[in-house]
């Protein structure tokens, strides 16, 4: 009983930190139409801020993850702005394109400037608490905490403020947004710094559980939280964090049951399957056509 | 406007004559290692250790080629620590640089397939880090036929994976033994096969096999499955950025069992990256000591120190005894072609290097040697034992 307990808290934590990348990846779809394949990277320059801040003046948590977030959602709004906004009218193909360059510039740049892994200093007291045969530490709590925290804030944020209001009109008719009068850029700007600031803390709370930080750390969680957001439906909010969620779950499940080898082969195979019966996702809705 | 554009082609002119005339006969000498990717450090180690040699090497004139003093040139590759990097410069070194040798790669992933380069090619290639059996071996089934053009200078997990079995048994006396290993991983996978055999060989019993692949940073679900079955006994044999995330994972989970380590872990990033010290009175085996007593390795490490400012790793070590070996062969074959420098390297049995003696025993293309034992202590590696193979 106490394994099962366990082996869900390790499912927990996988999937809220895939949850955090997944909505990076739907937000910026939701409005854009777009896969923004730099995403993986923004996580990873997340990670890279926060060794950066901690080691120029050593701050606690609470000061480090704003100021994280806020850096990679400048970096976000910045990359908007100079890759993807002249493209946008360009053919889809070529934003898919640049989004990969952007991620393949940003990844080998940070390899030129920090080609060797760095380790991430501790910022809790390492506590563990053991209660009735399972461990919970305190890492496990403020990453699941701070999450869960986040994905309701986002969540609030989207269903009852006029930005929120913005972006879901915006992700259903672009030209009637802006003739009604609602500045397009500006939202699109806020959606990027939104799906960064997301990414960003995913970086820091990541490097805090597994506190080795590399230029390529970004690439294979940055695809499965790709994953997750078209399993959940992608564009949907609430659908990339039960995608993320799902996926953390496989994933442990398919360990405890086969050799480690097995894990991304049964997790793809049931994302094609999904993907077979529910095109679009699983809350994912098909695209409105407007006549 | 014309002066303008002239004095640059001048100049290059000038500066192409200056390299003709200036081209001296050099030895050329390979290095494929990895000098970014997911190992950096052992690049390192190896550029440093086979740059110290060259200087030694050329500051006395060069290598003697029957009266004649030649000045080695080194050509390094870098190979990311990819297979197919590896091959790639394995290819440039030899065809386009026409090296009389090549050094490295030291990860078994890498050097495996570049290995079929240098024999394919005819190209002598001596890897100074690669465990694993298949690197020398022309077949994977049949034991003893070797690549004519293939050595290493360290031992294989043949010989380490049993002593280190045995170790565990008679001086950790651990009896249930549980393994954590990257399964997409050539050189871990094979050592943690060879333990499984070897300690239940020496009757111990091997409690559970769990695996990983490379770049996984959550080991997690598999810690909890091992934690369930109690083991005495955790062998990690994984490349060392992995080691400290195992370690303070299966701490935190709250797993008490003693931590066994193979070669891969003795470089100083693996102490940084422990961060909450989770290694503290681990143990692990590899093919040197700085602080070892034979004369040539005291040498070797005072030389290394005062030009680096670091006690060399086993790496930087067995880098120098592969340079060495490497140049004895030269010698030996009196000349700079390829051919009688691979026939002189294949008639060395016993040899001398700062990593201890080595023993080409029948024509083997791996070298007996014995190994060491250390234990992580205060952060830092306290040699613990000296174990011999058994041969």
């Amino acid at each position: 009983m106490d394994y099962f307990f366990q082996q869900t808290i390790n499912a927990i934590q996988l999937g809220s930190i895939y949850a955090l990348i997944a909505l990076g990846y739907s937000l910026v779809y939701g409005v854009l139409s777009m896969i923004n394949f730099a995403h993986g990277a923004l996580f990873m320059l997340g990670a890279f801020f926060a060794l950066l801040l901690e080691k120029t003046l050593p701050l606690p948590f609470w000061l480090l993850l704003p100021l994280t977030m806020l850096a990679v959602a400048s970096l976000g709004v910045l990359l908007e702005l100079v890759a993807y906004r002249p493209i946008r009218k360009a053919p889809r193909v070529s934003a898919l394109i640049t989004a990969l360059g952007c991620a393949l510039f940003l990844e080998n740049t940070t390899l030129a400037l920090s080609p060797y892994p760095k380790h991430m200093p501790m910022l809790l007291p390492p506590i563990s608490i053991h209660c009735c045969g399972f461990t919970l530490s305190s890492l496990q709590i403020l990453v699941i905490g701070t999450s869960i925290v986040l994905m309701i804030f986002l969540d609030l944020m989207i269903r009852w403020t006029p930005f929120g209001m913005a972006m879901r009109a915006l992700s259903e008719d672009r030209l009637m947004v802006s003739l009604l009068g609602i500045p397009a850029n500006r939202i699109i700007s806020l959606t990027f710094a939104l799906g960064g600031a997301l990414g960003g803390a995913a970086g820091l709370l990541y490097a805090m559980t597994y506190p080795i930080v590399s230029s390529s750390m970004g690439i294979v969680i940055g695809w499965k939280a790709f994953v997750a957001a078209v399993l959940g439906g992608i564009g949907n909010i609430r659908g990339a964090v039960l995608g993320a969620f799902i996926l953390g779950g496989i994933e442990v499940l398919s360990m405890i049951l086969f050799p480690s080898t097995y894990r991304d082969l049964l997790l793809y195979s049931l994302l094609l399957l999904i993907l077979v019966i529910k095109p679009y996702g699983l809350l994912g809705k098909p695209p409105l056509r407007v006549a | 406007m014309k002066a303008a554009l002239l004095a640059p082609i001048l100049l290059f002119s000038l500066l192409l004559l200056s390299s003709c005339f200036s081209s001296k006969p050099t030895i050329k000498i390979g290095l494929n290692v990895e000098a970014t990717g997911e190992v950096p450090a052992v690049g390192k180690s190896t550029i440093n250790a086979a740059k110290l040699f060259v200087y030694q090497i050329n500051s006395s004139g060069g290598i003697d080629l029957r009266g004649e003093k030649i000045p080695l040139e080194l050509v390094i590759g870098d190979n990311e620590s990819k297979p197919e990097e590896a091959v790639a410069v394995a290819r440039r070194l030899i065809a386009q640089d026409k090296v009389i040798a090549m050094i490295g790669p030291n990860v078994s992933s890498c050097s495996i397939p570049a290995s079929e380069i240098a024999e394919s090619s005819g190209c002598l290639m001596i890897s100074p880090w690669s465990t694993n059996p298949h690197t020398t071996r022309s077949s994977h089934d049949s034991e003893d036929s070797f690549k004519k053009n293939v050595f290493r200078s360290c031992f294989t997990e043949i010989q380490e994976a049993p002593i280190l079995a045995h170790f565990a048994l008679q001086e950790l006396h651990a009896h249930r033994a549980a393994i954590l290993y990257d399964m997409s991983s050539e050189s871990p996978s094979s050592a943690a096969h060879q333990f499984e055999e070897s300690f239940r060989k020496l009757g111990g019993t091997l409690v559970a096999a769990e695996t990983y692949t490379t770049g996984d940073r959550d080991f997690s679900t598999q810690l909890t499955k091992i934690k369930s079955v109690h083991p005495d006994l955790l062998f990690i044999p994984a490349y060392y950025n992995d080691v400290p995330l195992i370690a303070q994972q299966a701490r935190r989970l709250g797993i008490s069992a003693q931590f066994l380590g193979y070669n891969s872990w003795s470089t100083p990033e693996i102490i940084q990256l422990d961060v909450e010290h989770c290694l503290e009175n681990a143990c692990f085996s590899n093919h040197f000591s700085p602080t070892s007593s034979l004369p040539a390795a005291k040498k070797f490490v005072t030389l290394y120190e005062k030009t680096y400012d670091q006690p060399p790793d086993d790496i930087a070590a067995l880098t120098y005894d592969a340079m060495l070996l490497l140049s004895e062969a030269i010698v030996r074959a009196g000349s700079s072609n390829r051919l009688s420098v691979r026939e002189a390297m294949s008639r060395i049995e016993n040899f001398s290097g700062v990593t201890g003696d080595f023993y080409y025993c029948q024509g083997s293309h791996d070298p007996l040697k014995s190994l060491v034992i250390f234990t992580i202590k205060d952060g830092s590696f306290v040699p613990r034992i000296m174990m011999k193979p058994h041969w």
